[in-house]
């Protein structure tokens, strides 16, 4: 492989791994919280839907991810509701988002789009090549030639990062997931923190499902998300819930993305179908290999019940 | 100079939902600079009480009176703010956090930033050092002793500028050592003017550390004394009332064979902290042999191990001539054991089933339940109809789930279940906790049936009035090791308790 | 006190009814008509009339006897799958793999199929079923092996061997078990001895669907009738529990597993010896996922599958013909299946917790004197 493949290569791995870096860090601060979100998959395929509506009818990029990102926020305070509120269970209940989001940016893409021909490319994010950095050589091109949602994640991380280690918000965050009843001793509502996480994570997640129509591609497909809700549940607990090793999950499975597509258009002898599991198949290792850890925060997945009446 | 009044209770009542009247007119003063201990059996009100005045549960009536001002206590935030602090039995630390970051949790705005977090570990090390505690504020708690967690909860309320701290059972956790330390601590505290309330069942720890004692009992306050007015065995029988109640009918029935027989049972807990300690001991047939024991001194986990529940480290476990040494409790069940856990809800009932269905459990691979290898429900719902009328569980149908039922009637289902096995062997731990009086003396009555009946039982019980009125003989737990043994006759309450405590009267010895 | 119930007054009002009703058809029919009246609200805000399209669905569902069969091959696959995730979830195993299930089930009985020949077609369709329920039980087993060996979480691990299995079947029907024309992406025919017969010869209709119903009542026999049953239910209801009344629970949870992987797999292979004949790679348009669905609106009854499952391949069979007649998108049964969860969950545990408010007020009002 010679040097202009590899910065091909990478180039590409960070943008495969764009929407599973917003949608996996969102993801995080949930379960840090102590929800776990079954349901990324459907945040994801609303916030694509509704961007790409939004740039249709508009042809405002922007307003399209803020668009994403109350449209989901709205799903998150459903799903919290049900979850913290009612003490659903939340497997089930992010199972039903999923299908919900399936349905539902299926069915208005139909009606919308597909039935009338009309599903036409829309603008996209475009490169925003940052000047001098891209010149560096080999990551220069790959990491400050990409979109502004590319860049998001640069700022992202860290302060994610920052948030949940730096920050009184951050240290209450991880003992609600661990010790929500340490925390609501000290006069702090368990139910709001988690509402809060929950909220943020569904954002993120709009906007990881966002990118996909108007920075990744031009156009929304039914079920475009492809399953990336689901690794990146799988990469918050491969990334052993650090946001920065959550990152470098992300980066590891947008690779897998990133080869596929490369390896396919290179026409190797390889199966394609081989190819295109490759990411599920990664995913699955990775979670044998990160399995039994006792990282997991420990009340994740189960609802508060306060003590007394 | 006499000390000002810190803290008035006047008149405290309390009945939970479902008719438990926890506290009743309870009034008590706590001056400033003093170490107060609130002296009482588990059920007495303690607990209650002092999660009224720290705001998790509100009073039916009476007052609150801060330093001569009547106050409104009604979250914990509130009994803060008032300076009350409390050490909970359950520590409330998140371990995977620092101590610092376990104490300064909450006490600045969610937005403010934690940059400086060397000067907060800086500034809590001289803090603790001021008030005569080392502590190392980076080092994570699930790292520390329960000694040193302890620490950390005591620092965690003091930081807030607490100067009113309760302890509910400090140590029933802590080893001796430990416990000196902590009362090393306390009587620091106290002589910088701080007010301390110590929860706690033991009578040696009143002598040791406090300078007033309140007794209560059946969620009365009994008396208020200074400690040089008491003695350990006036204090014993001012927690366990006059005259402990013999008042249940017992036969001579000859000892007979021996059913259980357990030799140097040890049993090492995570982190290498032991839990069992060379345990031995025997009980025969026709025999109930009581352990007594302050909670948390191993008792819970001496019945998993003779359940097979859990697996010993070492030792050896015998039930008559089979060697059931890391067996499975299957295999335990088939040995003709029966088992009435610590916690029904934990353990022993499924609460969405059916009342019936909770009848059947361990039951459920006998052919007597079965019909051609299925299950016979109509069996199954005779059973348990006919269980139901003998042990008299209150129910409106055997079709309910045991979710609906009373607490007592919960607790029915799973005696009567053991109990019409037939068990050789019958583990009863704590089987009357959280009763009423008459589904008291009901399973009471069932036990020493049992016992007539020929089986050998286990009574593990905090409860020294239903060790002494059922044990044939008693066994003292204490820190994991049968600290002393008696037999039932020679029982005397202030013995007992000074074993529960961990110490060694001298004529105990020769029994 | 008061503030806090007066909301819930409504399941109030539900509770007078015995638990049993209340789970079996109350509650899942309450959820079902709140289900529909928001996607007819949704209906209107798209421009469609709610009246024509649940008309068309109707008519889709009892038309005449053509599309009344064809509901009924639909169901069958959801019927099986759902029966399947119910024994799951009743273990406490979140089983969201049965697509993958599914395919592992349908491509090894397809291969058994074409290749079993000289077999009376009892005995050939025995064994090509058996081949089904071992190809999905055993893609089962692996993340419940995962789980009680490794504590690897269920969820993610069959979600993932869901797209490893549909890749692989990929693979498989345009590679090594390619027709021999290598045409088509698909496999050859099975045999005819391994094909289902059809009961009602001018449809499509086969035995399978009957075969679904029974393999259902035989799931909730297991399930309630027998000891092996008894102890799965004790496990995922309370694993303290079923440990201390001798059960083995990690053995429990495998074989929970297989069963339920292994409902998956015989619904490919009843899909593939009655339907198709032949393997391809999207042989399921969904199955897997649905069935998710028919059974947590049975309350993961294997019986009430039966019912949820006919309902949801109604609405399956019926949202198509809605979508070729009235334009209107079929995957509204997605929406629908997703609120009839949400709804299904949320009407239950605000009616239980009304029954636990009820017997507190009880427990107060009465005096404790004695017992």
């Amino acid at each position: 492989m010679d040097i202009l493949s590899i910065q091909i290569l990478l180039q590409a791995t960070l943008r495969m791994a764009t929407p599973l870096i917003y949608a996996g860090i969102g993801e995080t601060f949930s379960e840090k919280a102590g929800i776990i979100n079954i349901g990324l998959e459907g945040y994801m395929l609303i916030g694509a839907f509704t961007a790409y509506a939004t740039v249709y009818y508009t042809n405002n990029l922007l307003l399209a991810v803020v668009y994403a990102i109350l449209v989901t926020a709205l799903f998150g305070v459903i799903f919290a509701y049900l979850t913290i509120t009612i003490k659903a269970n939340q497997v089930i209940i992010g199972t039903a988002l999923n299908l919900v989001g399936v349905g539902i940016s299926g069915y208005l893409f139909r009606i919308l789009f597909a039935q009338t021909r009309k599903a036409q490319p829309v603008r996209t994010f475009q490169q925003l090549p940052i000047p001098a950095l891209k010149d560096i050589p080999l990551l220069g091109p790959s990491l400050f030639d990409q979109n502004i949602l590319v860049y998001g994640t640069y700022l992202l991380v860290p302060l994610a990062a920052i948030i949940l280690y730096k920050t009184s918000l951050g240290l209450v965050l991880r003992g609600t997931g661990e010790h929500p009843h340490a925390v609501e001793s000290l006069g702090i509502r368990v139910v709001h923190i988690r509402y809060g996480a929950v909220i943020f994570a569904s954002i993120l997640a709009g906007i990881g499902g966002a990118y996909l129509p108007i920075a990744h591609a031009n156009q929304f497909v039914e079920n475009m998300t492809a399953g990336r809700g689901f690794i990146a549940l799988a990469m918050v607990a491969f990334g052993r819930w650090n946001p920065v090793y959550v990152w470098l999950a992300g980066l590891l499975f947008g690779s897998t993305f990133a080869l596929q597509l490369r390896l396919q258009a290179a026409q190797t002898i390889i199966p394609y179908q081989f190819l295109q599991i490759l990411p599920y198949v990664v995913t699955f290792i990775a979670l044998i290999i990160s399995h039994g850890r006792s990282l997991q925060p420990r009340a994740l997945g189960i609802p508060f019940e306060k003590e007394g009446n | 100079m006499e000390a000002s009044t810190r803290l008035q209770l006047i008149g405290i009542s309390k009945t939970f939902p479902g008719g438990v009247q926890a506290n009743k007119d309870i009034s008590l003063t706590v001056k400033r600079g003093e170490i107060h201990c609130l002296l009482g059996e588990n059920g007495a009100g303690k607990s209650t009480l002092m999660s009224i005045l720290y705001g998790e549960y509100h009073a039916d009536s009476g007052e609150i009176w801060l330093d001569g001002q009547k106050a409104t206590i009604n979250t914990p935030k509130g009994a803060i703010s008032h300076g009350i602090g409390m050490v909970h039995q359950h520590f409330m630390l998140v371990p995977t956090l620092s101590v610092a970051e376990n104490i300064i949790m909450g006490m600045r705005p969610l937005a403010s930033f934690l940059w400086y977090m060397k000067d907060i570990e800086k500034d809590i090390a001289e803090f603790a050092a001021k008030r005569g505690m080392k502590i190392n504020p980076s080092a994570l708690v699930s790292t520390l002793s329960v000694g040193e967690q302890q620490r950390v909860e005591i620092i965690k309320a003091l930081y807030r500028g607490v100067d009113l701290l309760i302890l509910d059972e400090p140590t029933a956790v802590l080893t001796p050592q430990e416990t000196r330390d902590l009362f090393e601590t306390l009587r620091n505290l106290a002589k910088q003017g701080f007010s301390i309330i110590l929860i706690t069942h033991k009578m040696n720890e009143v002598m040791e550390v406090a300078d007033r004692v309140s007794v209560l009992r059946d969620g009365r306050m009994i008396d208020t004394l200074p400690i040089s007015e008491v003695t350990p065995s006036s204090l014993a029988r001012m927690m366990v009332g006059r005259e402990v109640s013999f008042n249940q009918e017992k036969n001579d029935t000859p000892c007979g064979e021996p059913i259980l027989k357990v030799e140097d049972l040890t049993l090492i807990g995570e982190k290498g902290r032991p839990l069992l300690k060379n345990i031995s001991l025997k009980v025969c047939s026709g025999e109930i042999v009581g352990v007594a024991g302050v909670d948390g001194n191993g008792q819970s986990q001496l019945a998993f191990c003779v359940t097979g529940l859990m697996k010993p480290t070492s030792g050896r476990i015998w039930i008559e001539k089979n060697d059931l040494t890391g067996k499975s409790p299957l295999e335990f069940l088939k040995a003709g054991v029966g088992h009435i856990p610590e916690d029904r809800h934990a353990m022993g009932l499924v609460l969405e089933d059916p009342v019936a269905y909770n009848f059947l459990l361990q039951r459920y691979r006998d052919n007597y339940f079965k019909w051609f290898g299925f299950l016979n429900i109509k069996t199954i719902f005779e059973h348990a109809r006919r269980l139901v009328k003998v042990f008299d569980v209150r129910t409106s149908s055997v079709k309910t789930p045991a979710a609906n039922l009373s607490g007592g009637n919960q607790q029915k289902i799973i005696v009567g279940r053991e109990i019409d096995r037939n068990p050789r062997l019958l583990v009863a731990v704590q089987p009357t906790r959280g009763l009423d009086i008459g589904a008291t003396e009901y399973i009471h009555k069932q036990l020493i049936q049992q016992r007539e009946r020929g089986a050998a039982i286990l009574l593990i019980s905090t409860e020294l009035e239903e060790i002494m009125a059922l044990s044939d003989r008693i066994l003292v737990m204490f820190e994991g090791r049968i600290i002393g043994e008696t037999d039932s006759d020679r029982a005397n309450i202030d013995k007992i308790g000074l074993w529960m405590a961990g110490m060694q009267p001298e004529e105990a010895k020769q029994t | 006190m008061t503030a806090k119930t007066k909301p819930f007054s409504f399941f109030r009002l539900i509770n007078f009814f015995p638990p049993m009703l209340q789970q079996a058809i109350i509650l899942p029919l309450l959820a079902l008509a709140l289900t529909l009246l928001i996607s007819a609200v949704l209906l209107v805000i798209t421009g469609y009339n709610p009246v024509t399209a649940y008309r068309y669905m109707w008519e889709g569902v009892f038309g005449n006897s053509r599309v009344f069969t064809e509901v009924l091959l639909k169901s069958t696959p959801l019927i099986l799958v759902g029966t399947g995730i119910a024994v799951a979830f009743r273990c406490g195993v979140w089983n969201i793999g049965a697509e993958g299930q599914f395919y592992a089930g349908a491509v090894l009985a397809t291969w058994v199929g074409i290749h079993l020949a000289g077999l009376p077609p009892f005995l050939t369709i025995s064994v090509v079923f058996l081949a089904g329920f071992i190809g999905g039980g055993a893609w089962a087993v692996i993340p419940g092996w995962l789980k009680v060996r490794l504590k690897v979480n269920e969820v993610v691990s069959t979600i993932m061997l869901n797209y490893i299995m549909i890749g692989l079947t990929s693979f498989l029907v345009t590679g090594p078990m390619q027709e021999a024309k290598k045409v088509f992406p698909q496999t050859d025919e099975i045999v005819v001895a391994a094909r289902l017969p059809n009961i009602l010869p001018p449809t499509r209709l086969n035995i399978g669907f009957l075969i679904a119903v029974l393999v259902a009542i035989i799931a909730a026999i297991i399930l309630f009738r027998t000891p092996l049953g008894y102890a799965i239910r004790t496990v995922g209801q309370n694993p303290e529990t079923a440990r201390y009344a001798g059960m083995k629970v990690n053995q429990s949870i495998i074989i929970a597993m297989l069963l339920s992987g292994g409902a998956a797999g015989l619904a490919g292979a009843i899909e593939v010896s009655g339907l198709t004949w032949r393997m391809f790679a999207t042989i399921s348009p969904g199955y897997g996922f649905d069935g998710i669905a028919v059974a947590l609106l049975a309350s993961n009854n294997p019986l009430g599958t039966i019912l949820s499952g006919f309902l949801f391949g109604a609405l399956r069979a019926s949202s198509e013909l809605m979508q070729m007649n009235a334009r209107i998108p079929s995957v509204l049964f997605k929406i629908i299946q997703g609120l009839a969860i949400a709804f299904i969950i949320a009407f239950s545990l605000l009616s239980r917790k009304v029954a636990s408010e009820k017997i507190a007020d009880r427990a107060e009002a009465v005096p404790t004197t004695g017992s």
